[in-house]
């Protein structure tokens, strides 16, 4: 007999026994649907996590300020040793004019200021850089590198690094952000590993009710792929029905959740997440499903398959 | 073509559910087989379609040792014997054509075989007219003579029918007496236990009857003698 008449046999048997058993399908798909609704939740948690995170990160940054007398060598020197660092994400540059411009700008309405600083003959401002690193982390390890170059004979032109000022901040901000990761991940795990299982037992359960009709199956001299084929198709279909059915659910429901979660999480907005993520999650949650419907039936129908 | 050579069976380390029985069954034959509950009649069916196998001696499937068989050749033995209990084992979620397709679907019909074996069986067991019914709408006669379809459909060589009145009334009883004659005159092996005087003596075949695991007697044209 052809690969494919039996594949077509095993297939018909498996959208049939789905709609027949009809109690028992609707009660799996509604824990798959669950189960799939957890899955969407964790990466939709996930990703407001990660931007709020992302968000806070980019609030910090280390500042090198350079003297007046620095020569442009001088600080272009440290702005191009720090681009070279691994740890760098990026410099911002300020130049002694851009300094100024910036000071009288923000001082703008204060009179006093402004004439004290006319009556200089020079700029009194000096250059700074600005320095992102890749993580929080990293700070430490670019505050050493700019005091040995301050260290250095000339001294690099620096005056100041203002690291030290905020390590409190950022040793508190590193800590929460690697902590609510850890956590973050060990929720992770752990919703999806009982979604996981409760999906599995439903679907045990759905054939543990069909384990005398497998046993005729063998007793007839049904091969293990024509007995078990069907309750994996069936397994597959839970898991293709529900899928559709979370991600047409879900949509209502971020378009509800999208201002409240832009106002919670500042830039995060839920709506923008799922829309323009549809094909991740389209992919994610029916793969998901497949796989939890295919894979639950075809261990549990092992149990009841003996020659 | 069968033979139980010095076959025991112990199940979990209790007494023999059957000892030393030695047992040659021709080809074409009808056999009854009979005793009371736990005489071991069970025990020997389910040895001869593998679905149990002798903690000593051997039992012959032709030449071939059933304990031998790959699982592949297993298969293949069951797909060559039909099997018929008290209990009817239909799937309840398929209706009788599926029930009896599925027969031979597994044994590697084609469709167009199918379509035309299912209607003639279903025709010869009377029950043409039920075709499209679930099992649960079918009395118990009925369910068994669906049974017995879905066992003769592919014409195996051997029909065993493991207590296949106990649930019937004497009118089903005797309509499956006579379906089991008719097959076996067609040439198909019978194998046949039972508790049911009338159906042994209405076959007037060869009875062989056991007790506490050994058999007693042997007759060939026997009587229900207990």
């Amino acid at each position: 007999m052809s690969f494919w008449v039996t594949t077509k046999r095993v297939a018909r048997y498996g959208f049939v026994g789905f709609l027949r058993n009809g109690f028992v399908s609707l009660a799996a798909v509604f824990i798959m649907i669950i189960t799939l609704f957890v899955f969407a939740g964790l990466l939709m948690s996930g990703a407001a996590l990660d931007a709020t995170l992302k968000q806070l990160t980019d609030k910090v940054d280390v500042n090198v300020y350079f003297t007046p007398t620095a020569s442009e060598e001088q600080v272009t020197g440290v702005k191009s040793a720090l681009e070279r660092l691994p740890e760098v994400a990026s410099v911002a540059y300020t130049s002694r004019e851009a300094a100024l411009a910036e000071f009288r700008e923000r001082h703008k309405n204060e009179q006093t200021t402004i004439q004290a600083l006319d009556q200089l003959s020079d700029n009194p401002l000096g250059a700074s850089i600005a320095i992102r690193a890749k993580e929080t982390s990293q700070y430490e390890a670019i505050a050493k590198f700019l005091e040995a170059e301050q260290a250095s004979p000339d001294g690099a032109g620096i005056s100041k690094v203002n690291f030290y000022q905020n390590k409190t901040a950022i040793d508190r901000l590193t800590n929460i952000i690697e902590t609510s990761r850890t956590v973050a991940i060990a929720a992770a795990v752990f919703l999806a590993a009982a979604s996981i299982l409760i999906a599995f037992n439903t679907i045990r359960l759905a054939i543990y009710t069909a384990r005398d009709e497998i046993g005729v199956m063998n007793l007839v001299g049904a091969g293990h792929w024509y007995v078990r084929g069907p309750f994996v198709v069936a397994g597959i279909l839970y898991g293709l029905i529900s899928g559709v059915i979370v991600l047409v659910i879900l949509y209502p429901l971020v378009i509800w959740l999208g201002p409240g979660s832009e106002a919670f999480f500042g830039t995060f907005n839920v709506l923008d997440y799922y829309t323009g993520s549809f094909g991740f999650f389209f992919l994610t949650i029916m793969s998901s499903g497949v796989a939890l419907g295919a894979i639950s039936s075809f261990l549990a129908v092992r149990r009841y398959l003996h020659t | 073509m069968i033979y139980f050579d010095r076959v025991t069976k112990l199940y979990n380390g209790g007494p023999p559910a059957v000892e030393d029985i030695t047992l040659s069954i021709d080809p074409g034959e009808l056999v009854s087989i009979v005793g009371h509950s736990g005489a071991g009649k069970t025990t020997l069916l389910k040895m001869l379609f593998a679905e149990i196998f002798p903690t000593e001696g051997s039992v012959y499937f032709g030449s071939r040792e059933i304990a031998g068989l790959s699982e592949r050749e297993l298969l293949e033995l069951r797909r060559n014997i039909g099997t018929i209990f008290q209990d009817f084992r239909l799937l309840p979620t398929k209706n009788v054509y599926e029930n009896i397709a599925f027969a031979m679907e597994v044994a590697g019909k084609d469709d167009e075989d199918i379509k035309a074996d299912v209607p003639h069986v279903l025709d010869l067991v009377g029950l043409s007219e039920k075709m499209w019914n679930f099992p649960k709408e079918l009395s118990g006669g009925e369910q068994q003579r669906v049974a017995i379809a879905r066992a003769i459909v592919n014409q195996p060589d051997v029909l065993i029918a493991d207590e296949p009145t106990g649930n019937l009334d004497p009118i089903n009883t005797h309509d499956v007496v006579e379906i089991l004659k008719k097959i076996n005159n067609l040439g198909t092996t019978v194998i046949l236990t039972t508790h049911n005087k009338g159906v042994v003596d209405a076959m007037g075949r060869r009875v062989v009857t056991l007790e506490e695991g050994h058999i007693i007697r042997d007759d060939k044209e026997g009587k229900y003698v207990l």
